[in-house]
């Protein structure tokens, strides 16, 4: 009995094995630099896999990836830097923010633009069913006065 | 009118999805177009593979046009697209650059020495690092570079033999109708 509940409690460990070798440890230098790291690989996709980001992908070319961000950090490259290096080789693919630019205004004033048609459909409605409305609540009025 | 209000709304939502099936179908969505399209290939020097005394660079390639297939050992899909490179492919008489990348060079023998070689020099790129420059993310991968030493097409994914009626043939015409 004891023996079995051992087995199970070691194997409620075995998820953190899989954690543990989920993405090679790179030596950063200080604490700063891979919450640096983090944040930018997170700000990246993968080309691979496509709908993981570079830090959480496990594929070949995200570890290549990874190891080229972390050289050219430690190389003193600046974050615009590195994205350009990417975006050169791997298009706008590879941004999840990608730039506003012409080809991307839909993308960001897309749905800008269905509010304000909703806003506009709405506005319309309230102001028609207000013309309408005043006979009944007139009407709802005069009664109300009598109170 | 505002009858018909909803009516108008489901025929756009209808519309909309539709519109969106039918590009996902279209398009391969794994398929990144390559930004290095028409422009020069990035600069390389890499060792052949069973000689690493010999290098192959960017420059001893120029002056005319090749195609350069991204494979190894490892990659599935390359066995499928073997022989239509061995044969398609090579028909179309250009020189054929293997780049074997990320790879263990014996690995890389053996499975050449089992397929057949279809390459005319093999260059290794065991890190992946000139694979970076060229925004390769995978293999199979295809490139056509002129002799000017510019990037002109490139496909990802296994070849097929419609790949290269509808696609290979087409760029290659191209490059023709510009002369040397």
């Amino acid at each position: 009995m004891i023996r079995r509940l051992g087995l199970i409690a070691l194997l409620c460990l075995l998820p953190l094995l899989a954690i543990a070798q989920a993405i090679q440890p790179l030596p950063f230098r200080d604490r700063a630099e891979e919450v640096r790291f983090q944040k930018l690989s997170t700000e990246l996709r993968c080309p691979m896999c496509q709908n993981e980001t570079l830090a959480d992908s496990n594929a070949p070319i995200a570890h290549d990836l990874r190891r080229q961000i972390f050289e050219m950090m430690q190389a003193g490259k600046s974050d615009a830097e590195i994205k350009a290096y990417l975006v050169d080789r791997y298009s706008d693919f590879v941004l999840y923010k990608p730039p506003v630019e012409p080809k991307t205004w839909l993308l960001w004033f897309g749905p800008l633009v269905v509010l304000a048609i909703g806003g506009m459909v709405v506005a319309v409605q309230v102001r028609r069913r207000a013309r309408q409305a005043p006979a009944t609540t007139a009407a709802a009025n005069d009664t109300e006065d009598d109170w | 009118m505002s009858r018909f209000l909803p009516l108008i709304a489901f025929g756009l939502l209808v519309a909309l999805f539709g519109f969106g099936i039918w590009w996902n179908t279209a398009h391969d969505q794994h398929e990144i177009v390559s930004p290095l399209i028409n422009k020069p290939a990035p600069a390389f020097a890499l060792p052949v593979l069973g000689d690493d005394t010999r290098k192959v660079d960017k420059q001893s390639l120029l002056g005319k046009p090749y195609f350069l297939n991204v494979f190894g050992s490892w990659c599935i899909e390359c066995v499928h697209e073997h022989p239509v490179l061995s044969v398609d492919v090579k028909q179309l008489g250009l020189p054929l650059v293997g780049f074997n990348y990320k790879d263990d060079p014996q690995d890389a023998t053996a499975w050449l020495a089992e397929h057949g070689n279809p390459f005319d020099v093999v260059i290794v790129d065991r890190d992946g690092r000139a694979g970076i420059d060229f925004g390769v993310y995978g293999a199979p991968e295809t490139f056509l570079i002129d002799g000017k030493g510019v990037i002109r097409y490139k496909h990802v994914g296994p070849i097929t033999p419609d790949v290269v009626a509808k696609e290979f043939r087409p760029a290659l015409a191209a490059l023709a109708k510009e002369g040397p």
